[in-house]
């Protein structure tokens, strides 16, 4: 299996070495990382050659790093049938817009919605870019690493007013996370106040 | 100019709507009684699943899983305690394989028996949706018995399953798998070759192969489109390699091509639901590694360095290896699969779940054009949606 797939890693990165930036071959899992204006002719070259036929999207998700100078990375599962293949191809960018892969794939309209809904990562030329998870008239994009958990809006129904209104969150406890990550993991053993131990070459 | 325009009129279908399998709304373009265009709103009951899985550790994760198709959950567990697996390199006790392979071929059945049923409600027919709900019950007894939980299981961990099987429920499951396949055959008898069921759905939102590789269908949906497609088969996980079953595949990719695969799916499900019974080896159930599994309460009574392997998984949980995996299942609806990366911590870093029912829903503006209002109805039941897994 791992030979095959680096037969394919070899195939991909020679037809398409102007657009490759980096591939991986992690535990059976091939992934390459494309530039982020080629990736409809990528794809489309995936699903056409007849070494690849990667004829599926099954999957186009985000991811977000903020850390990362370009923080969202769009990931794009493939899989092909014929020869029972999985290839991840991936793509980053800060905020500017990622082509639609519609033309190639039908199935990428409402994955890209949902990746523009949850990361606020906009696609050129899908034809129909609306929010599809959240409420009507939602703001914000919930799955970026520095949207809250409890998120800014409840709604609740007013007795008064008869209808369904929107109120900045109140919680009554404040939201508690624990952090369980061992503070002794990975640091020097050294007791508190006892750093003269170790220079005095005791 | 005398003669009367006749404009296209919009008709809203749902969100509360018998026929909709839950909340859908779906805004329909009709002109006259043809359906123009539909556009199915989803997300009325988005909970946030991910972010609140990027926000728990890994054995918290589980029960969420349970909840996103709540037909058949443990088929989802599957796929995410597979993914924690290969991230975390573990090996599963063969028992522990067998028992999930048994469960989730009874998550596959009591899926296929609710969806057929209530399918055949959607287009007339009341009786089937009476009948299965009794042998529902039997399965979700068997659900009960092993975990306490008749629905949300959380029955599957990290390198392994919570407990070994109580004494005499393979039995019980071997004499159920006797007399099911009776009632398969009863439903058969009343719809298959029913007119009025078939009037309904032959030849209704046919899609060929090629239609449906383009809108990402998977499981039976593909496979009644004629394309032979089973991950079961093609990547088998756990112990289906050694299972020997076949895969009904359809020929015209129609409603009730697509109702069909359905039911011969689960004669193929008690063939392996048998020899899973019979084939199960003794051993332990869960992975005998303590930094994955908690050690068994005995040992904890008595043993120092179990209390605190114990303690350290029940707080922090399992510190998972950086990596990133897709990792996929055929769960009853098609292809469920979770994409997790994780970054060294005990939390997920992103956990995106892949589910069958978003892009088949999507495919509705596809299927339904051309064809009469009542028709909706039969390609939503026929396409097997439950909202719980599409609004995530």
């Amino acid at each position: 299996m791992n030979s095959a797939l680096n037969d394919l890693k070899e195939t991909i990165t020679a037809a398409l070495s102007k657009s490759v930036v980096d591939t991986q071959l992690v535990a059976g899992e091939l992934s390459i990382t494309v530039k982020r204006a080629d990736i409809p002719n990528v794809l489309k070259h995936l699903r056409d050659d007849v070494k690849c036929q990667f004829k599926l999207l099954v999957d186009l998700c985000g991811v977000d790093y903020p850390e990362r100078e370009e923080r969202f990375e769009v990931v794009y599962n493939l899989l092909s049938l014929t020869h029972n293949f999985r290839v991840r191809v991936k793509v980053r960018t800060a905020g500017d817009p990622v082509p639609s892969v519609t033309s190639v794939f039908s199935t990428a309209g409402w994955f890209e919605r949902e990746c523009w809904d949850m990361y606020g990562v906009p696609f050129s030329g899908n034809p129909d870019l609306r929010r599809i998870l959240t409420d009507y008239g939602f703001e914000g994009h919930p799955l970026r690493k520095d949207f809250p958990l409890t998120g800014f809006v409840e709604i609740r129904y007013d007795d008064e007013k008869k209808r369904v209104v929107y109120e900045p969150v109140k919680l009554t406890q404040d939201f508690r996370s624990f952090d369980f990550l061992s503070p002794w993991d990975g640091q020097p053993p050294i007791l508190p106040g006892d750093e003269k131990a170790e220079g005095e070459g005791a | 100019m005398s003669q009367n325009q006749i404009k296209n009129m919009t008709l809203n279908f749902g969100p509360q709507h018998p026929a909709a399998h839950g909340v859908l709304r779906m805004v329909l373009e009709m002109d006259g009684e043809i359906i123009d265009r539909a556009d199915p709103h989803i997300g009325l009951l988005h909970r946030g699943t991910e972010k609140l899985i990027e926000n728990k550790t890994y054995q918290q994760s589980t029960p969420y899983f349970d909840r996103l198709d709540y037909v058949a959950p443990q088929n989802q567990e599957h796929a995410f305690v597979l993914a924690a697996e290969k991230l975390l390199g573990a090996e599963v006790p063969e028992r522990a394989q067998y028992i999930r392979v048994l469960y989730c071929e009874i998550g596959r059945i009591l899926n296929h028996i609710l969806n057929v049923a209530s399918y055949a409600m959607d287009v007339g027919a009341m009786t089937p949706m009476l009948w299965s709900f009794e042998d529902r019950e039997h399965l979700m007894e068997f659900c009960e018995r092993v975990c306490g939980a008749r629905m949300h299981m959380n029955y599957f961990r990290i390198g392994g399953v919570a407990r070994d099987l109580p004494d005499g429920l393979t039995d019980d499951i071997l004499a159920w798998t006797e007399k099911f396949p009776q009632m398969i055959t009863d439903m058969e008898t009343l719809l298959t070759e029913n007119r009025i069921f078939k009037q309904r759905t032959v030849d209704v939102a046919k899609v060929t192969a090629d239609q449906a590789f383009d809108w990402g269908f998977t499981g039976p949906n593909l496979r009644a489109s004629g394309v032979a497609w089973d991950l079961r088969k093609s990547q088998p996980y756990d112990a289906y390699a050694k299972m020997d079953f076949d895969v009904p595949v359809g020929k015209n990719g129609d409603c009730y091509d697509r109702y069909l695969c359905r039911m011969l799916e689960m004669r193929e499900s008690l063939k392996i639901i048998r020899q899973s019974i019979n084939e199960m080896p003794d051993g332990p159930v869960r992975c005998e590694d303590r930094k994955i599994s908690p050690p068994p309460r005995a040992e904890m009574k008595s043993s120092m360095e179990s209390l605190i392997h114990h303690f350290k998984l029940m707080t922090e949980g399992v510190n998972v290896p950086v990596g990133e995996t897709y990792t996929a299942v055929e769960a009853p609806k098609g292809e469920f699969a979770v994409y997790l990366v994780s970054d060294g911590t005990n939390k997920p870093y992103r956990c995106k779940i892949r589910a069958p029912g978003f892009a088949h829903l999507q495919a509705m503006d596809m299927m339904c054009e051309g064809h009469m209002l009542a028709d909706a109805v039969a390609v939503i039941g026929s396409i097997d949606v439950v909202f719980g897994e599409i609004d995530r």
